[in-house]
């Protein structure tokens, strides 16, 4: 039930934005979220955005884990 | 990049599998790590995890299924309550399906019942302004992920004024039965992968209590296959090193703090009480339920019906499979007379149930 789908602010109105992933769009509600702009990635449940997704964060993960492993070494 | 593919990368699980193996390698006993989110359990058995793992590792299914957990007495409520005729019953979809004492909301509808299935309780909401002559009653039923959410709704609902809309609430905290889980001896949990998106609400720092009090290592894990890898692999190094740390795999969405305008959202409308949790029992403060300022939105104190006597259907071990005490296999009905066309239990309906993932996705 707590499933969350990564989506992409295309548009904003009042406290709702215009959301898409894979050509979906959605209605979200930003109630939860301050200061969110267009282009941010949001994770969207149960229609509110419930947090913002930071994408530097997501592929520092990757590159560290792949650096690591490509060296043989356990990632941190 | 298309963060969910990335996440799923073939590649990345093979490295982190064989990472899992080197740290327990020399490691003496089997280490038990719950996923405690039913999220996790379908992911781990749509990509087939447990059988990945070195068999030092056991993954066990927890109390994360907010379906499942659900009481039966709350399910026989909603169905006196979908009896009344000025009635419309708004739900996620799950909930339709699960067995009550003597029917169920699929079968009240099919005498006649309006329940409708919707995707956010704001839907719920706008049935509610277009039905004036109606009661639009909303099924409360999640954890911190999804209770800001039905808060919002009734924030909106007070605002406008749109007082017939209604919500039957069967609310749920996950840190609490995780620590009841903890502390039964018969259980032996070593880790908990900590929920995604519960997480995001109530923050990393929410486990705190339970790494350092209950001395259990915990990591708040995302969803997809290279999280819960992940997750693992830092469970299984916390373990093998003896620590009991709260880390946090699921940076890209979950801060420490959590977020605190969700949590205020939800605070505004609700207050904790004591909950029943199917399998487990009352535990002291793991439920929310409406505040006083706020109960004309509250169905249970604006409709009075008798609900009948609560019946737990006889054989059904879904109580014992949410403690992670047995597995589906073990379970006399699994696969005979409870499947996913005509559940007995709650596990079985609900598609993050652990039956219904085992019969979907098990061997």
């Amino acid at each position: 039930m707590c499933l969350g789908v990564p989506m992409k602010v295309i548009s904003i109105e009042n406290d709702t934005a215009t959301c898409e992933i894979d050509g979906v769009e959605r209605l979200a509600s930003l109630m939860m979220v301050d200061g969110i702009e267009v282009g941010d990635f949001v994770l969207i449940h149960a229609g509110f955005a419930i947090e913002r997704i930071d994408r530097d964060d997501a592929e520092e993960t990757l590159t560290a884990l792949r650096s690591a492993l490509e060296k043989g070494l356990v990632p941190e | 990049m298309n963060l969910s593919q990335a996440f799923r990368d073939p590649e990345l699980a093979r490295g982190l599998i064989s990472s899992i193996k080197q740290v327990v390698a020399d490691y003496s006993g089997q280490m038990t790590l719950m996923e405690v989110c039913g999220t996790h359990t379908m992911a781990i058995y749509q990509h087939g995890i447990r059988a990945l793992l070195p068999e030092q590792v056991r993954l066990i299914s927890g109390p994360g299924c907010p379906v499942c957990v659900t009481p039966v007495g709350y399910v026989d409520h909603a169905i006196a309550l979908a009896r009344k005729s000025e009635v419309i019953i708004t739900t996620f979809g799950d909930m339709v399906r699960v067995p009550g004492s003597s029917s169920s909301l699929l079968r009240e509808q099919a005498r006649g019942a309006t329940v409708k299935v919707v995707y956010s309780p704001l839907d719920a909401l706008a049935i509610a302004a277009k039905n004036p002559e109606k009661r639009v009653i909303f099924l409360g039923v999640g954890f911190e992920t999804t209770t800001p959410t039905i808060a919002g709704a009734i924030l909106q609902a007070s605002l406008k004024g749109i007082d017939n809309f209604l919500v039957l609430t069967s609310h749920k905290t996950i840190p609490e039965p995780m620590a009841v889980l903890t502390s039964n001896p018969e259980l032996q949990v070593d880790g908990y992968l900590c929920p995604a998106h519960v997480s995001a609400i109530i923050g990393a720092d929410a486990y705190l209590p339970l790494a350092e009090q209950h001395r259990v290592p915990c990591v708040v894990t995302g969803f997809e296959p290279i999280d819960v890898l992940r997750g693992t692999l830092m469970l299984a190094r916390q373990l093998v090193r003896g620590e009991c740390r709260v880390e946090n795999e699921y940076s890209r969405v979950v801060r420490p703090e959590g977020n605190q305008k969700a949590r205020e959202l939800l605070y505004k409308i609700f207050e904790p009480c004591d909950a029943s949790w199917r399998g487990i029992g009352v535990i002291p403060g793991s439920g929310l339920r409406i505040r006083e300022a706020f109960a004309r939105f509250d169905a249970a104190r604006q409709l009075d019906v008798e609900v009948e006597e609560p019946v737990e259907h006889q054989g059904c071990l879904c109580g014992e499979i949410l403690k992670g005490k047995v597995r589906p296999h073990d379970c006399p009905l699994f696969r005979t007379v409870c499947t996913p066309e005509d559940p007995v239990g709650a596990c079985m309906v609900s598609s993050e149930g652990t039956c219904a993932a085992e019969y979907k996705y098990g061997g």
